[in-house]
């Protein structure tokens, strides 16, 4: 159920009428159905499950979390400094 | 790996945690769904970087362990059949039923395959034409689509020897049942990450407001867990219940239209039993009557099986989250993943058997104090 | 490599015959197993090895070899054969003297798949400088035998002085890995049916005799080594956190580990601490000898990746934890079989 894993799409083909692609995770790669995902371009990330893509990853979505852990950081640092915490 | 290890780094998961004890002004019990998150959890000792006031009850989300036993039976009765290739995940390999695990039927002469891909099994069907291929299509609805696909080839390429063993289940009738329990004590749910990216987040809306409470779509790795709990609690101390999606890199609000369709079309909501839980209705998928000569239930006429749950097992209260493995005197004695006596302990998502294989039954809750 | 000129009595295969002792079994071993693996003591075809004398202690192992596919990326099951032995010997801190060999081959094994295999495990043969001093065959009807299995024995000498022991960890002292974890498990899954993938990994089957040596110049006083064959770095931890009643805590990101073997286990589930390995040594070292072991192991071209990877405590006795790279800590727990994909 939720073993998916994200992988670069290196390539996309149709085999006998079935729209696949082929995905490399870390060093190796694998062909995987995007049958569902065809709009996933070779360079684009696709979410992995059981040889099937469920989904092209949003890369702005993506980089959303980075922005909250920036405040986030950064209202740590305020509230340490406050305190007088010298790990500020 | 790009989207994996950016979201396991140390200096972010410290941050957030940090974060979430800022925000605790009180106990607080947050629920996730699903193994996946579980396993995850434990694994990077998420749940030792939180205050403790804030407990996390592991919920329901493990296929491999809610199957009935009724169900494995039958997929040992099948894979001993003569002329039957029985190719399954990993996963479901070493679940025990009344006569044993597809191990051991394998061991007595069946033939029995590990695939990774539910496609895979249509291959080998195509290279052994004399023999019967038969797929154990287990799963949320995240491993529905790659089924139903390998249901809609067969159908469309002709494949007369392959046939699927249907045992899915739907997550929103599970939490509903967990939810409605008199002894329930979950006040916030992470949900399911990858059930979500196949079917959106509309299912969940109903569950956050008819129970009041919050509901944050979570993804899997370290980082996701923390923020979907920073979420969960920041929703908990304002008193709100709606649904937040943590996990948007992959999760869009209406899911994967294109999937959702294809399961329509393959598969109709049925009942089903749940290991642990007992019937739940509307909570599972069965091939609709246009599909049925996919059905391996009906190409094998098979007796009905009496079987019979430990009647020690509490695994229906620790899927339900009302208590944890550590509390069941059965844990780590009589019931181990070797011996196993429930749902929950059958597979590697299932909470006992995560407690057990993360030492837990030795060290009870492990805190970083304790391994120093 | 030798390619045998004529089939063995016009058989392109291994049939029963091959195994009866009689007229097709003495051909075979003419044909096929003197010229790979032949030396004085093998080619005086007694019944037994008559060896020179050995003046120390001798080490003795014993293995068996059971491996699908039998051919996979960097090597073979003849070479594993080997390595694995040697490795075994070289582990307890012997230098490897002569090996034996008993092949048992299922009737239908193409005949040009046994030379490859006895060939490698040759090559295999001079670079660790050892011979096959007895070799034995039986053919096993098709069916009941998987194409080949190779069961060994290895001999080797322990120099004077020379004392390791699996009982022997302390807490305090350091846990050394060679190199990489994990490349050859997936190397050989990445070509099991159901489970396969593209890849440029290979096996890292290879001798660690050299290894050893570097290792124990560097660090004397080297409480023990493992090779981390099947059940990973965790069985070999676990062997020693339990005999030696103290505990293991590893640092997650201190283990080095491929990328392809990182992908790898992200698409099937899999947890590269249980993955085998075939060239690699885990040492348990003092703590004052850790630093310039490492530095020496890295100089060696096989070493290059090794590190530092955990330390032993006092407790908790016969367990091993992890601390993760988020800070978290959890236990790793010795596995009860084999390690499954799984989609969960």
């Amino acid at each position: 159920m939720c073993l998916a894993v994200p992988g670069q799409v290196i390539e996309v083909f149709v085999e006998d009428d079935v729209h696949m692609a082929k995905v490399a995770f870390g060093g190796i790669s694998r062909r995987v159905c995007v049958e569902h995902v065809r709009d996933a371009v070779p360079g684009d990330y696709v979410l992995v499950h059981v040889g099937f893509a469920l989904q092209r990853l949003d890369a702005a979505e993506a980089a959303r979390i980075f922005d909250l852990l920036t405040e986030l950081g950064a209202l740590q640092d305020e509230l340490a400094e406050q305190d007088g915490d010298p790990r500020a | 790996m790009k989207y994996v290890e950016e979201y396991r780094d140390g200096d972010a998961a410290r941050t957030l945690a940090a974060a979430i004890a800022r925000t605790v002004t009180r106990p607080w019990t947050i629920m996730e769904v699903c193994g996946g998150q579980t396993h995850s959890i434990i694994k990077y000792g998420v749940d030792t970087l939180l205050p403790p006031s804030l407990e996390i009850v592991h919920g329901p989300g493990c296929p491999v362990c809610v199957t009935p036993l009724e169900l494995i039976d039958r997929a040992h009765a099948i894979a001993l059949r003569p002329g039957v290739l029985f190719a399954s995940f990993g996963d479901m390999l070493r679940v025990p039923g009344s006569r044993g695990d597809l191990l051991s039927a394998r061991a007595a002469g069946a033939d029995v395959r590990v695939l990774y891909s539910p496609l895979d099994a249509l291959d080998l069907a195509v290279k052994n034409p004399e023999r019967e291929v038969v797929f154990f299509a287990i799963g949320f609805e995240t491993t529905a689509p790659a089924n139903a696909m390998a249901v809609h080839l067969a159908r469309k390429r002709g494949i007369k020897n392959f046939s699927v063993l249907v045992s899915h289940v739907l997550v929103p009738p599970a939490v509903e049942a967990i939810l409605r329990a008199p002894d329930n004590r979950v006040q916030a749910l992470l949900g399911p990450g990858h059930v979500c990216t196949v079917v959106g987040t509309a299912e969940y809306e109903p569950i956050a407001r008819d129970h009041h409470i919050p509901v944050v779509i979570t993804g899997f790795e370290p980082i996701d867990l923390l923020e979907g709990i920073l979420l969960a609690v920041r929703q908990l101390e304002a008193g709100e219940a709606r649904v937040d999606n943590q996990y948007s890199r992959a999760v869009r609000p209406e899911g994967n239209p294109a999937s959702r369709q294809l399961l329509a079309e393959i598969f109709e909501v049925s009942d089903r039993k749940w290991r642990g839980l007992g019937e739940i209705p509307g909570s599972g998928y069965r091939l609709r009557d246009a599909y049925r000569e996919f059905d391996a239930e009906q190409r094998f006429d098979l007796t009905t099986i009496e079987t019979n749950e430990s009647p020690i097992c509490i695994s229906g209260r620790i899927l339900r989250g009302a208590c944890k493995p550590t509390d069941c005197p059965a844990f780590g004695k009589a019931c181990t993943p070797a011996t196993p006596l429930g749902a929950t302990m059958v597979s590697n998502e299932g909470a006992c058997a995560a407690y057990y294989a993360y030492g837990r039954h030795l060290t009870g809750h492990l805190t970083p104090q304790d391994a120093a | 490599m030798i390619s045998c000129p004529m089939p063995v009595s016009g058989y392109d295969r291994v049939v029963l015959g091959h195994g009866s002792g009689g007229r097709l079994s003495a051909e075979l071993i003419q044909r096929v197993f003197l010229p790979a693996l032949g030396n004085d003591i093998l080619g005086a075809l007694e019944d037994q090895a008559t060896l020179p004398a050995i003046a120390g202690r001798i080490a003795v192992t014993t293995d068996a070899y059971v491996v699908r596919p039998i051919f996979f990326p960097g090597g073979d099951i003849g070479s594993l054969a080997v390595h694995g032995t040697v490795n075994d010997l070289a582990v307890g801190g012997a230098v490897p003297l002569h090996l034996t060999a008993a092949f048992i081959l299922e009737e239908g094994l193409l005949l040009t798949d046994l030379e490859r295999i006895v060939q490698s495990m040759r090559h295999a043969c001079q670079a660790c400088n050892i011979h096959v001093v007895a070799a034995d065959t039986k053919v096993v009807e098709r069916g009941k035998g998987d194409q080949i299995y190779i069961t060994t024995t290895g001999v080797g000498l322990v120099p004077d002085g020379r004392v390791l022991s699996v009982h022997a960890a302390q807490p305090g002292d350091r846990i050394i890995l060679s190199g990489t974890l994990g490349d050859h498990g997936i190397a050989v899954l990445s070509c099991r049916e159901g489970l396969e993938f593209e890849t440029k990994l290979a096996s890292d089957s290879a001798p660690i005799i050299k290894l050893v040596e570097v290792l124990l110049a560097a660090a004397p006083r080297t409480r023990c080594m493992r090779d981390p064959t099947r059940g990973g770095l965790s069985s070999a931890l676990h062997e020693i956190a339990a005999a030696s009643g103290i505990g293991v805590e590893l640092d997650e990101s201190a283990i080095p580990i491929r990328d392809e073997v990182r992908g790898a286990c992200e698409m099937l589930g899999l947890d590269p601490l249980y993955v085998a390995n075939e060239g690699k040594l885990v040492a348990i070292v003092p703590e004052d000898e850790a630093q310039h072991t490492l530095a020496a192991l890295r100089a060696h071209p096989q070493g290059q990746d090794a590190a530092i990877v955990g330390r032993v405590l006092a407790a908790p006795r016969g367990l091993v934890t992890l601390r993760s790279r988020i800070g978290g800590t959890r236990i790793v727990p010795l596995l009860a079989g084999e390690q499954l994909p799984r989609i969960c």
